[in-house]
């Protein structure tokens, strides 16, 4: 018997399983970093959220929406190591849990499964628990190698925490920075934070990896690391008493997380390269307006949210350029 | 090889495969029947001139252009029109052929058949028209739109380019390959003819990279030319679409729903060219045609010269019989070629290759939801977005699809090559581009 069907006859090795444990791969090494300093807490954190989010997807699709089981295709994994990469590493375990039904359930299951969901799921849940738990969502254990102490006590705030808190309390910066950790601490993630947005070196390592692998394009992750650095360059040149420095503002917080592997995300970001341009720009502008004037001392999940929102939009603005026609968008 | 020319927007790596490659062309014996189906070129079918019973000769006229689209069909074969019936072709559907007993193998007088090189083209630009017109000669890249009709340019336009298309960039794929290799002084001949006919002063012969044989040969035989050129090509694939090509060599973007004379370009492949030089210097009707043989089970991966009408089976014979495990029979290349029902089938005009693939390699991955990667718009070399135009398609919303560009589809296969979901995209675009169509055409007539 000769099958037939349409051309093409050849398919390439690329599949939505490899793009996703690619992405699991591209994590791994800011993962080791969180295991690092913040311990066994860090790694308890990672494997329950990721643990119960592949239970969470299992569980909704047998017994609510039916349809093939899809855990295995890697996607409810990242979601699940996002959203521990979001969390601090001292979350008391059953927080998690609650992050992880709100990732699976609301950000993904929610609008029909892989693909359908408007809005990032790991963010939606950090969002979640932030407002539902302030206070053990922004109590961030110090970082210390793991080679010194297994268990985590000492707690304090981000640097943009504690940046945000001493000018409200009328202190300068010249008062302040003397206490921030150094560039390179900063870098290497050895500084209070979300488990996984510490390192910046090794989130831009994974952020090289998956360019290499072609899993994402550079106009997403360049265009919000150059909006934040310029916007909050400008500020700081207009006053640097006032507003911290560009680089500082690279380094610290989600920018690095948010911008290379939650802004990436291939079903909430726009489809052609001048609407990624300009998501990164909102993402970029938004982040930086919430740490400057907003309530919270960190913006870039609310900033990404609320850019996910106009994703549509962009889309239906932003066509590719037409072979043979007049130039229309890029 | 970053300097090399090629398209801008698009276009995909596939694997090669040119299992065939280097393998000398065979004349491959002419079977005891063939079948001609009459609709061989794009356009409307050839009209018969002969009957049931009547004798033919090989070359013989048996049917003439049944519009101004259309081609001349000859007989491949000397024999006896047995029958003229429906005949299941590529296509898969059953349309009107002529069934030839083969006798003997007589040519019609007028027919040169030696293989002595003739370099003489003192031919007016009409004469070689006509001549191409009288032979049939289609697009031999698998278009298989009417030459001649290629060689008149509407009023007020003007040709000022020949491309000369031996990119072959459909995986698997080595008869052009092969024949610049082995016609290539024949080739150039041909390209003189078309030039000389269409009163361009410049010929590009485009060949993309992976044939450094075919570059340097075909540069060695031009190299006294002053007007013809060889355009090495970086490999990417759809190059030999006509409009990428074009693109490739010229930096011209034909406008959308344009013909590529348009921006001045005319665009006929090796094959054709070849064809042209056998008709205009040796009065040789378009009666065979070097086809690619070849699948990773064959044994004998070939390219074989064969007589129009030859049924699939026979080539396989030749090249080593019909593997256990093979899954899907492809006309063509595995980008843009049909899947076909039985072996029975015939080569047409247009038919570059047969394609063998295993059982494993003929099935489709299974389908999931999109995830929104963007390959397919990254990959698509119209700058088309296959992702929406198949949910365009899916959903019935044409006349959107329609807004959206979906007529500009080369149906060249990237996206859904590509798409990481497996999701038939071009099955749906196809749907959607048949269906504009209809409306288009619909529109018009009112």
């Amino acid at each position: 018997m000769l099958t037939i069907s349409g051309s093409p006859h050849l398919h390439s090795d690329n599949s939505t399983r490899k793009i996703m444990y690619g992405v699991v791969i591209a994590l791994l090494p800011a993962m080791f970093i969180a295991v690092w300093y913040f311990g066994l807490g860090a790694l308890k954190v990672i494997l329950l959220s990721v643990g119960f989010s592949l239970f969470f997807e299992w569980f909704i699709q047998k017994y609510f929406i039916g349809g093939s089981l899809t855990i295995t295709d890697g996607s409810a994994m990242v979601t699940g190591i996002l959203l521990a990469f979001n969390v601090p590493s001292n979350l008391p375990w059953w927080m998690v849990i609650i992050g992880a039904l709100v990732a699976i359930g609301i950000g993904k299951m929610s609008f029909g499964g892989l693909g359908k969901n408007i809005f990032n799921p790991a963010l939606v849940s950090r969002v979640f628990l932030l407002v539902s738990f302030p206070v053990a969502m922004t109590s961030w254990p110090k970082p210390s190698p793991i080679t010194k102490t297994l268990v985590d006590t000492i707690t304090g705030p981000t640097p943009l925490g504690y940046i945000k808190e001493g000018l409200g309390a009328g202190k300068t910066l010249a008062e302040l920075t003397p206490h921030l950790p150094s560039y390179a601490q900063q870098l290497m993630g050895q500084m209070g934070g979300s488990l996984g947005e510490v390192s910046a070196l090794a989130l831009i390592i994974g952020g090289i990896y998956m360019l290499w692998k072609k899993i994402i394009t550079w106009e997403i992750p360049v265009s919000v690391l150059l909006t934040v650095f310029v916007v909050s360059g400008i500020l700081w040149l207009i006053n640097p008493q006032k507003y911290m420095d560009p680089v500082f503002n690279l380094l610290t917080g989600g920018v690095m997380l948010g911008a290379i592997f939650m802004a990436t995300d291939m079903v909430t970001s726009p489809m052609t390269r001048g609407g990624q341009l300009i998501f990164g720009f909102g993402i970029g502008l938004i982040t930086v307006l919430i740490r400057v004037w907003g309530a919270y001392p960190e913006g870039v999940s609310f900033a990404i949210l609320l850019m996910n929102a106009v994703v549509p939009l962009i889309n239906r603005g932003f066509k590719p350029k037409r072979f043979g026609t007049a130039r229309v968008a890029s | 090889m970053g300097l090399l020319k090629t398209f801008v927007l698009g276009g995909i790596h596939p694997p090669e495969n040119k299992l065939s490659a280097n393998q000398p062309i065979r004349a491959l014996a002419v079977p005891s029947q063939v079948v001609v189906p009459m609709g061989q070129n794009l356009g409307a079918p050839s009209r018969p001139v002969v009957k049931r019973g009547e004798k033919v000769k090989t070359g013989q006229l048996i049917a003439e252009a049944g519009g101004f689209i259309s081609s001349h069909l000859h007989s491949p074969v000397s024999g006896t029109i047995f029958k003229i019936d429906n005949v299941m072709d590529m296509s898969g559907y059953r349309r009107p052929a002529f069934i030839i007993k083969v006798e003997g193998d007589e040519w019609m007088d007028n027919i040169d058949r030696s293989e002595k090189l003739v370099t003489d083209v003192n031919f007016t630009p009409e004469e070689i028209v006509a001549k191409v017109k009288a032979a049939g000669i289609v697009g031999m890249g698998g278009a298989t739109f009417p030459t001649h009709v290629k060689l008149m340019p509407p009023p007020g336009k003007k040709a000022e380019y020949l491309i000369i298309n031996g990119v072959e960039c459909e995986p698997y794929l080595t008869a052009d390959h092969q024949l610049m290799l082995e016609k290539g002084a024949e080739i150039v001949v041909g390209t003189k003819l078309l030039m000389k006919a269409l009163k361009v002063g410049k010929a590009v012969i485009g060949i993309e990279n992976n044939k450094p044989d075919a570059i340097r040969q075909m540069n060695e035989l031009t190299a006294g030319e002053e007007n013809i050129s060889v355009q090495p090509l970086r490999v990417k694939y759809p190059q030999g679409g006509e409009k990428q090509l074009i693109k490739a060599v010229t930096r011209r973007e034909v406008p959308s729903g344009k013909l590529p004379i348009e921006v001045g370009c005319v665009v006929q492949n090796v094959g054709t060219a070849f064809a042209v030089y056998e008709a205009v210097t040796k009065n040789k009707p378009l009666i065979e045609r070097v086809v690619t043989v070849t699948g990773k089970a064959l044994k004998k991966p070939s390219n074989l010269k064969v007589r129009i009408g030859t049924p699939v089976s026979f080539l396989l014979e030749e090249a080593g019989g019909l593997p256990e495990d093979t899954g899907k029979i492809i006309g063509g290349g595995p980008m843009m070629g049909k899947a076909v029902a039985t072996m029975d089938v015939p080569v047409v005009k247009g038919t570059s290759g047969i394609l063998l693939m295993r059982e494993d390699a003929s099935h489709r991955p299974v389908e999931g939801p999109c995830i929104r990667c963007s390959k397919c718009t990254q990959v698509c070399p119209m700058g088309l977005e296959p992702f929406l135009l198949s949910r365009l398609a899916r959903t019935g919303r044409f006349e959107t699809a329609e807004q959206e560009s979906v007529m500009d589809c080369i149906e060249c296969g990237s996206c859904q090559y590509t798409c990481p979901a497996n999701i038939p995209l071009l099955d749906y675009l196809r749907l959607g581009k048949n269906k504009v169509g209809a409306m288009i055409r619909a529109r018009t007539r009112k």
